[in-house]
């Protein structure tokens, strides 16, 4: 702090400023936990008299199959962060550790799903998907999101970091070339691990247009496509159950990310600093 | 080791991509009458589809607004938070939270907000007896609430990435602004402004890239409508090729939308990156 000796303090417009878009940025939320927690004549009257209630939680989750939707989502956003994991690790791997032929060409290939994610395709993704009887299946949700470009780039970078005489000793006490990825070059990228673990998670829990496509049955939705579901199928229009049900599927998230905010922040730091 | 990546990278992202463009230029198949080649069919009618240019003109506005108010936001909300503010902590989270949030979730929150009679927004404005508004049945209003929520969504991550470069100048550069008695508008304009400038072009690319990519509340809220009023590309894509089952046109679609990315790479590559050089 003390180098900062100089910056002055904010002036009080810029407080008010602050605090006032910050109350704007959190007033949707804390309205739909107070919808949620309240009986549903009070969904939009305010008022401190109004009694606390889980019921409309309750109905929510007896209403449609959330259990079944949950357990999809966390079954789909494991095996994709898992698959990535595995898959760009090699991948990146491969491209620092070795030389071929086409090494920069093929890595140009990989940076144009950067600009190009599966979203866009999903047309023939899906005629691809239903060729290899993969729809309504959490896989064929899954499975264009392996290969992550993103992840490939992010673990070239920070393994090309890594000081070439760690991987001449390792290799003097004759360890193979996956004992030095595993040993050497794994152990030393675990923060870019922990940051692209937490974009994946929150990005794939999220994802709703190619689910939405590629699913037509409660096996294999998964959370956000079974909220628009339930909340598209006339539930009248009952504020109260949708913000729970909303709240319910938001709540993992929320839950990690009030736990581990500083983390969260430092990763998506991390991640979008080239 | 590189193979499972990229057979994955191809069979998902540049067959797709490359199958895209021959399909544009074929029919739709139909259970008796298999896929023929149509030439230019799809695109002439893709050039009549009034759906069509309405969702490339709703596109490009939408565009226009989301790109400059999200990152404007960013940069004074990281800007304060990198100050010394009272509640810094709070301030950050409060910015934050949209992004880690589902848009399908926060879709229905809003949705609720802009609900006529009920919604918060008609309470609000009732107290200052300000007439209903029917803010997403309203042609004039609805592509600006979808606006406004994307715009919340986004603002926030986009922070993130202003607040890690302002972390990494150097204070000695404030202190001798201030010496130089450089005032506050001084400093940023003429210092900080062009520091943050490989920020500023980082997070317009994903900008602009989200604004043709980001159809979530779309669905939930309005499904295009009223009369189209807020249907995307993406939105009118999804529409064509899953609703209307139309996959020659539905091709011909995705490669405008391809077009629209690769023009954006392709201005990151050859136009921005040179003025990032200060």
């Amino acid at each position: 702090m003390s180098a900062s000796a100089f910056q002055q303090r904010s002036p009080v417009v810029d407080t008010l400023a602050a605090w006032l878009l910050a109350i704007l940025w959190v007033l949707p939320l804390v309205y739909a936990v107070w919808t949620a927690f309240h009986p549903s004549e009070f969904s939009a009257k305010f008022s401190l008299s109004a009694p606390l209630t889980l019921e409309n939680f309750e109905r929510a989750w007896t209403a449609a199959p959330f259990a079944r939707y949950f357990l999809n989502t966390t079954v789909l956003v494991a095996m994709i962060l898992s698959a990535q994991l595995v898959l760009c690790t090699l991948a990146a791997y491969a491209f620092v550790r070795y030389e071929f032929r086409g090494k920069s060409f093929l890595f140009a290939l990989v940076l144009v799903q950067l600009m190009i994610m599966p979203d866009i395709l999903l047309v023939e993704n899906y005629k691809t998907m239903s060729q290899l009887g993969l729809i309504d299946t959490l896989i064929g949700i899954g499975l264009p999101y392996f290969a992550s470009a993103f992840a490939i780039f992010l673990l070239r970078q920070t393994f090309k970091g890594i000081p070439k005489e760690l991987v001449e000793a390792a290799t003097m006490e004759g360890a193979s070339s996956l004992q030095i990825l595993w040993r050497v070059y794994v152990p030393l990228a675990k923060p870019v691990y922990v940051a692209f673990s937490l974009v994946s998670v929150s990005y794939h829990w999220n994802n709703f247009l190619w689910p939405l496509v590629v699913t037509n049955s409660v096996n294999s939705r998964p959370l956000t496509v079974g909220l628009q579901v339930f909340a598209s199928t006339d539930q009248g229009i009952d504020w109260s159950i949708i913000t729970a049900a909303t709240l319910l599927t938001a709540a993992p998230l929320l839950a990690a990310f009030v736990l581990f905010q500083r983390q969260f922040v430092q990763s998506f730091m991390r991640a979008g600093i080239k | 080791m590189l193979l499972p990546a990229l057979v994955l990278l191809v069979a998902f992202t540049h067959y797709p991509a490359v199958a895209t463009i021959i399909d544009s230029f074929m029919s739709t198949p139909k259970p008796n009458r298999p896929s023929v080649f149509v030439g230019l069919d799809n695109y002439a009618s893709m050039v009549e589809d009034p759906i069509f240019w309405q969702a490339l003109r709703n596109n490009l506005w939408f565009a226009l607004a989301t790109i400059p108010l999200s990152i404007g936001l960013a940069l004074s909300m990281a800007l304060w938070v990198n100050g010394r503010m009272a509640g810094r902590g709070f301030l950050r989270m409060a910015y934050f939270t949209p992004t880690v949030l589902p848009m399908i979730a926060v879709a229905n929150i809003w949705l609720f907000f802009y609900t006529p009679t009920y919604g918060l927004l008609e309470q609000i404005g009732g107290l200052f007896g300000l007439p209903s508004q029917n803010w997403l049945g309203d042609k004039a209003t609805a592509l600006a609430s979808i606006t406004v929520v994307a715009v919340w969504k986004e603002a926030g991550f986009f922070m993130i990435f202003y607040l890690a470069a302002l972390q990494g100048i150097s204070p000695s550069l404030r202190e001798a602004a201030a010496i130089e008695g450089a005032g506050r508008w001084f400093f940023f304009r003429r210092v900080l402004w062009p520091l943050l400038m490989p920020t500023t072009i980082f997070v317009s690319v994903n900008a602009v890239i989200n604004a043709f990519r980001m159809v979530d509340h779309v669905v939930v809220m309005t499904r295009g409508g009223p009369d189209n009023a807020t249907s995307l590309l993406l939105y009118h894509l999804y529409e064509v090729g899953f609703k209307y089952w139309d996959q020659g046109y539905a091709a011909a679609i995705t490669v405008v939308l391809l077009g629209a990315l690769a023009t954006v790479a392709l201005a990151q590559f050859f136009v921005l990156d040179k003025k990032a050089h200060y």
